[in-house]
């Protein structure tokens, strides 16, 4: 795997996840380019679209988009099992996960992410063990990030997103 | 100074900016904060205040101040700081920045941390985006902890070594010892990252690959154990355990395969297994018969397995699922040609998928297609990519022009159907299709002579439908200007010749020329199609006046023509007809063909120009320094004496003839590049006598002025029994005595 992005259907970045070094510039040109090659895509298309030698495959749940590029070996249809096991866990942890629960608990994403993937390859497979590890580790803070998006969301009364909770496949 | 504000209240105040601006400033403001707390060196709200960064850095601003602040966190002692900093590590201190390495410390000794989590953390960021130098200095920690036996750490260590082996390649041979046992290991997370080290470490070295040959029974067991087992909550997905391993499993087992007669035949019943009894309703286990299938392909499988793997591709394309379809395009592409004949049998699911509405599934579809066409099929599929070719995107249509063309040059079962065929895409696609097939038909047109009429008929009806498609009016132009005569006398065999007067010809050409759908490129086709009938229509004067109205044209090009042309109406109308005649069939050359090795006068189409004739001149009378001879067709034999003066080639042709008839208006002519100049004497006669009883002597001078390897091209025509022939041929091995 290459890379793995998160943004929304106004196209703005939720998430990032690069794999391989590169500089900002061209993070920036990658980010820009996915999200409009995405964005445009028709409703029903299929998931995997080829760009330059990479393959991406991007799958849309609820408001957020979830876009991995892999390279031109790997298992397209595996990736997009992995992209629904990410949105599992993510659910499993925040209970419904929805984009602002992403949006405002940002680090808590990664670290999840982290426990499920690394160097670009699946480190674990059982999603019980993921979610024991970042319930370990939640524990072993010595200050915890308040605010669940339930809180923060009585008020955001201006926000025009709502929350669509439940995620979708 | 007040305590910063929290994480998710920055969140909040920014979300509610209503522009873009005011975003920014809520952004400068907190940054502004950050950068004195920062200075301030408050360690208790360090951990915050990156933490804010971080998601300003996300939003795109920049945060750069904040990497030594990462570096002090992942240096603290506290968990949370541990984490965030850690997390700012791998998105702000990538190998590029200078303090990337001031990490290795803190990194080595969270290795050997007494909290797996700690050490969990260490491994991950090193694993995401050590650098070579990093990876360098700790690599030893991470084998010790591949040896582990808790396997929370072991895993993690895995993927790290892989990490190591991708920038360090050279350190894959330490890690060999610690993978002795790790398939022996009942923890999936291990088992999986094992395969993917061993993976690595396969495809990096042909060494490795033949040391681990000998793993193929055990990978064997562990997949078997996998399909077999029952119902296992923790690894379930769909009713399938552990998709995530088989798939890599399979992976392994095909690079470990390929190419290994033994290890392929203790592989090939567990991929028949996998390939006949796997779930195939949902998409996982589609993923995992994807898996199997590529292995199969791959490896050296018994002919049973391959048609068995292409029946499932065969399967999938039928499948509802867009994306079983598209990833069974993309596969069949693959094996198209090494399985080509089995591919075949599924040629018309895979016409049908050109007509699917998504698009990613149309392209591969389309270049299927083009892989499929043979001599067999090249009427039928024709067809249907016509048709394609028609109704699909813009997107599509320059490539599936260009596949066309070729196609239909390698197998075109008639000239007929190929010019037809051609004609079709000009008139369907014209304007997508690449400039270089413009001289490519040219050609193809020039060398199909029985069907010069019948072509240049449906090319004028299609210039009098549209003529906004310039490589169609190109081609169109030029065919015109060579066929016209054809057209105008109605001899077309293969169709209903259609009456057309050499007025209304004109009138088209004439069209082109002052309408605005034509490209300058297209006006120079037009201008030069009219000028060559002049020699072929009667209406003359109707020509003169066209050309002279361009001789003053604003256009430099046609200007250009339009007074050449002018020249050869009135200083050289001698010249005309045979400047002007017919083009002789043309070699099939590489991209730039004749254009390069002739002397042209300005025309952008290749032509083979003939030399001037001047008033005849006294031979000289220099000594004969060399001869060599040139046959053409073993029976017309060219002698070639060349005489070399200090600045002119002087060559005299001696022809003759061994064959019983006579061969009457004989004419030489020839060409040569662009930085000679030639000029052809007079011959002694034109009549070249039958069984070499005479020869036929003219003299051609070259002026050599950049001492220039000589080359040139030769066309004989005459008249023999009856009928008109013509003979082209390259002269390139003259001795360099004759031109030095």
């Amino acid at each position: 795997m290459r890379f793995l992005l998160l943004f929304s259907r106004q196209g703005k970045l939720r998430l990032q996840k690069w794999f391989t070094s590169m500089s900002d510039r061209e993070k920036k040109k990658i980010i820009r380019d996915m999200t409009t090659m995405v964005l445009a895509r028709q409703a029903r298309s299929c998931n995997f679209l080829q760009w330059k030698d990479l393959k991406i495959i991007y799958k849309r749940y609820a408001s957020l988009y979830f876009c991995l590029a892999v390279e031109s070996q790997e298992n397209e249809l595996l990736a997009l099992e992995i992209i629904h096991r990410y949105v599992e866990l993510l659910d499993k942890y925040f209970g419904n996960v929805c984009e602002l629960d992403i949006i405002f608990n940002f680090e808590k994403a990664y670290f999840i992410l982290d426990e499920f993937l690394m160097g670009g390859e699946i480190q674990e497979t059982s999603k019980q063990i993921v979610n024991r590890s970042i319930e370990a580790s939640d524990m072993l803070q010595e200050v915890r990030f308040t605010g669940t998006h339930a809180n923060t969301n009585a008020l955001s009364k201006t926000q025009s997103v709502t929350c669509t909770c439940g995620v979708s496949t | 100074m007040p305590a910063p504000i929290r994480l998710r209240e920055l969140i909040r105040t920014i979300r509610t900016a209503r522009t873009q601006a005011e975003e920014r400033e809520m952004i400068q403001k907190e940054c502004a904060a950050i950068r004195s707390s920062f200075r301030e060196e408050d360690n208790t709200y360090r951990c915050r205040n990156v933490a804010k960064l971080l998601y300003m850095h996300m939003l795109g601003y920049p945060a750069h101040f904040g990497q030594l602040e990462c570096l002090k966190l992942i240096a603290s002692q506290k968990f949370t700081d541990k984490r965030i900093g850690y997390l700012g590590a791998m998105l702000l201190l990538d190998e590029r920045q200078d303090v990337h390495l001031l990490m290795t410390n803190c990194i080595k000794n969270d290795l050997n941390h007494s909290t797996q989590y700690v050490q969990g953390l260490a491994l991950c960021t090193l694993g995401c985006m050590g650098s070579s130098e990093m990876c360098r200095d700790l690599a030893g920690e991470v084998e010790k902890l591949l040896k582990t036996s808790n396997s929370y750490l072991r895993k993690k260590a895995a993927l790290c070594a892989v990490h190591v082996i991708r920038k360090v390649p050279e350190l894959m041979e330490m890690f060999l010892p610690a993978t002795k046992n790790l398939l022996s290991e009942k923890n999936h997370g291990v088992l999986h990252t094992s395969v993917v080290l061993l993976t690595e470490m396969c495809e990096r070295s042909p060494d490795m690959l033949a040391h681990f040959r000998k793993l193929v029974p055990q990978l064997v067991r562990i997949l078997k154990n996998l399909i077999m087992s029952g119902y296992s909550p923790e690894h379930d997905v769909s009713g399938i355990s552990d998709p995530f391993l088989q798939v890599r499993i399979l992976r392994l087992l095909r690079i470990l395969g390929k190419g290994d007669d033994d290890s392929s035949e203790a592989m090939n019943d567990i991929l028949a297994q996998v390939a006949t009894n796997t779930e195939t309703s949902k998409n996982v286990g589609n993923a995992i018969l994807y898996e199997t299938v590529l292995t199969i392909m791959d490896i050296k499988s018994e002919s049973g397995l391959r048609v068995l793997a292409i029946n499932i591709l065969g399967r999938f394309l039928l499948n509802n699922d867009k994306n079983i379809r598209y990833v069974a395009l993309t596969s069949l592409l693959k094996t198209v040609q090494t399985d080509h004949n089995a591919v075949q049998r599924h040629r018309s699911t895979i016409v049908d998928c050109l007509k699917d509405l998504d698009v990613s599934i149309k392209r591969r579809a389309m270049e299927l297609s083009f892989a499929l066409v043979n001599g067999n099929n090249i009427r039928g599929m024709m067809k249907e990519l016509l048709y394609f070719l028609d109704s699909c995107d813009p997107e599509f249509k320059a490539d599936c022009a260009s596949g066309v063309f070729l196609a239909a040059e390698k197998y075109a079962p008639s000239k007929r159907w190929h010019i037809d065929t051609i004609m079709r895409v000009l008139t369907t696609a014209g304007s997508y299709v690449r400039d270089d097939s413009v001289p490519n038909l040219i050609q193809l047109i020039t060398n199909s002579v029985e069907m010069h009429a019948y072509t240049v008929q449906r090319l004028y009806k299609a210039l009098l439908d549209d003529i906004s498609q310039q490589p169609l009016v190109q081609v169109a132009s030029w065919c015109i200007g060579e066929y016209g005569d054809l057209l105008v006398s109605g001899q077309c065999e293969e169709e209903e010749p259609i009456q057309v007067t050499e007025d209304e010809v004109l009138d088209v050409l004439e069209g082109l020329l002052v309408s605005n759908l034509s490209t300058p490129v297209t006006r120079g086709y037009a201008l030069t199609a009219i000028m060559k009938l002049s020699t072929r229509f009667t209406s003359v004067n109707r020509i003169k006046k066209v050309v002279s109205i361009y001789g003053s044209s604003i256009d430099v090009e046609l200007q250009q023509r339009a007074v050449e042309y002018n020249a050869l109406f009135k200083k050289y109308d001698h010249m005309r007809p045979a400047l002007l005649e017919r083009m002789p069939i043309m070699e099939k050359t590489a991209s730039n063909g004749p254009t390069e090795i002739v002397q042209t006068n300005g025309e952008t189409e290749p032509s083979v120009v003939e030399a001037k004739h001047p008033p005849p001149v006294t031979q000289p009378t220099n000594q004969v320094r060399t001869v060599f001879s040139l046959y053409i067709r073993k029976n017309t034999h060219l002698g070639l004496e060349a005489n070399p003066n200090p600045n002119i080639a002087v060559i005299t042709i001696h022809a003759s003839n061994s064959t019983e008839a006579d061969m009457t208006d004989f004419v030489f002519q020839a060409a040569v590049p662009k930085t000679f100049q030639l000029q052809l004497l007079s011959p002694s006669s034109n009549v070249v006598p039958a069984l070499n009883q005479g020869t036929v002597t003219q003299v051609i001078r070259v002026l050599n002025p950049q001492k220039q390897q000589l080359r040139m091209r030769i066309k004989l025509t005459y008249t023999h029994k009856g009928s008109a022939v013509q003979d082209l041929a390259e002269v390139n091995n003259f001795p360099p005595q004759s031109w030095q």
